[in-house]
């Protein structure tokens, strides 16, 4: 994904509408928007975080966990993490919106960005799209 | 919290989809593949064109060989089983593969049954010929299908009559009425409920990948237009003139597979592709893609 983007020279073009247009990362995509991601690789580094690749282990360590997030009606929320990363760290100005019982987040935005470790496109529960969709709204009338 | 579940198997293939899925015998070829951005690497002994060289019985990689790819780079690492050898599968589980390939390209070791696949927290993938053998093994578990061609030719020939098959047979079930399915399903083999559940939703219930001769940028996005989800390529990369080259110019013809002035590009001055044999010219007794049931 970040190879493709640097090949094809969208890494300035992205970074520069992350100013304006809101964004949202799952998984691979936390990745691309982290700051510092602990090795060297195509990113956006837009996003104010240290993220940790594969923290759980590999595929065989891939797993399915309910979640308490920030923002979401209607209780938990089932988070499908496969190779997930995690965020070790966050910039004081980034809020945290979910952590797995041992602390670690898998969730976190800041303004119009959004991060998930885990895919909610993988379930047919929408609340984080709609979530997103409010934050794209609140970017609307802010402009 | 719960591992090994259908929902995490099935949802790491579709994380792969759009992407090449290239073999490669040495943690140097695995560090070539991870930078032209392979979504995935096949960690094997021998690529299929020399397994075909070198004749007798191909098994399971050394799993030290694995482990030494599996360390070197930081993409998913996928590892060949044989047919019906759930030993070989459970050693893989062990040494944790990201996905097992119970392949057609090893020597079966099981003439009437496949692994059941629904024992393992480790997705596997299975070769197919038709929409009958990808729906049996999507019964005994596989998470994702590959059509299966013929592996270790370079001759894309096989390849585009096994997804022709799958697809075309796909598109046929779907203008099907309901009372005729259980006599399709007697007809091609497969399980009744799965069939149905092609038959309304019109498409495989896992992502299904193209196999078997892919040896040109040309070639993955024939397959990617017949209307695949993604591309392995086995010899066509390693055996071929300039490795590097050939497996970023594949990538990029499968993330722009219907863009001609983009594949005119990427498909300029590659080298040597590797050297083909026409499937056409191969006795039964040497084609791989019979082998499963």
């Amino acid at each position: 994904m970040g190879k493709l983007a640097d090949w094809y020279g969208l890494l300035e073009p992205l970074k520069d509408a992350s100013k304006s247009v809101p964004l949202w990362g799952t998984c691979a995509g936390l990745i691309f928007m982290a700051k510092d991601v602990g090795m060297k690789q195509p990113i956006l580094a837009v996003m104010d975080m240290v993220v940790e690749r594969n923290a759980f282990g590999r595929q065989v360590d891939s797993f399915e966990e309910d979640l308490d997030m920030i923002g979401l009606e209607g209780g938990p929320f089932h988070g499908i993490f496969i190779r997930a990363p995690v965020i070790k760290e966050v910039g004081s100005a980034v809020e945290v919106l979910s952590r797995l019982k041992d602390g670690r987040i898998v969730a976190a935005r800041r303004g119009s960005m959004l991060v998930t470790a885990f895919h909610p496109e993988l379930t047919p529960d929408d609340r984080v799209h709609q979530y997103f969709l409010k934050m794209c709204k609140q970017a609307q009338e802010a402009a | 919290m719960q591992t090994g579940t259908e929902t995490v198997k099935r949802g790491h293939a579709q994380m792969l989809k759009g992407g090449v899925i290239m073999d490669v015998v040495t943690p140097e070829h695995a560090r070539i593949a991870e930078d032209a951005g392979a979504c995935a690497v096949m960690a094997l002994e021998r690529v299929p064109a020399d397994i075909r060289a070198h004749g007798g019985v191909a098994r399971m990689s050394d799993p030290g060989l694995i482990l030494e790819i599996m360390k070197t780079v930081s993409i998913p690492v996928m590892a060949k089983c044989r047919i019906g050898h759930f030993v070989e599968a459970q050693i893989l589980e062990a040494i944790g593969v990201d996905y097992i390939d119970e392949s057609e390209v090893l020597t079966p070791a099981d003439e009437h049954n496949h692994i059941d696949k629904h024992g393992f927290k480790v997705p596997f993938v299975c070769g197919c010929r038709n929409l009958g053998e990808a729906l049996r093994r999507i019964g005994e578990g596989a998470a994702m299908i590959r059509t299966k061609g013929e592996a270790g030719t370079g001759d894309v020939v096989e390849a585009v009559r096994h997804a022709r098959a799958v697809l075309g047979e796909i598109r046929r079930l779907t203008t099907m009425r309901s009372d005729e399915l259980m006599s399709y399903s007697k007809e091609i083999g497969a399980p009744y409920e799965l069939v149905r559940e092609t038959a309304e939703t019109g498409s495989l219930s896992v992502v299904n990948f193209a196999a078997g001769g892919v040896a040109t940028p040309a070639d993955a996005a024939l397959m990617m237009q017949l209307g695949v989800d993604g591309v392995f390529v086995g010899s066509g990369i390693f055996k071929s003139g300039n490795p590097a080259l050939r497996a970023k110019a594949i990538v990029q013809a499968v993330t722009h597979y219907n863009d001609p002035k983009i594949l005119a590009e990427v498909s300029q001055g590659l080298g040597e592709p590797m050297v083909g044999i026409g499937v056409t010219t191969l006795p039964e007794s040497e084609r791989l893609a019979v082998r499963g049931w």
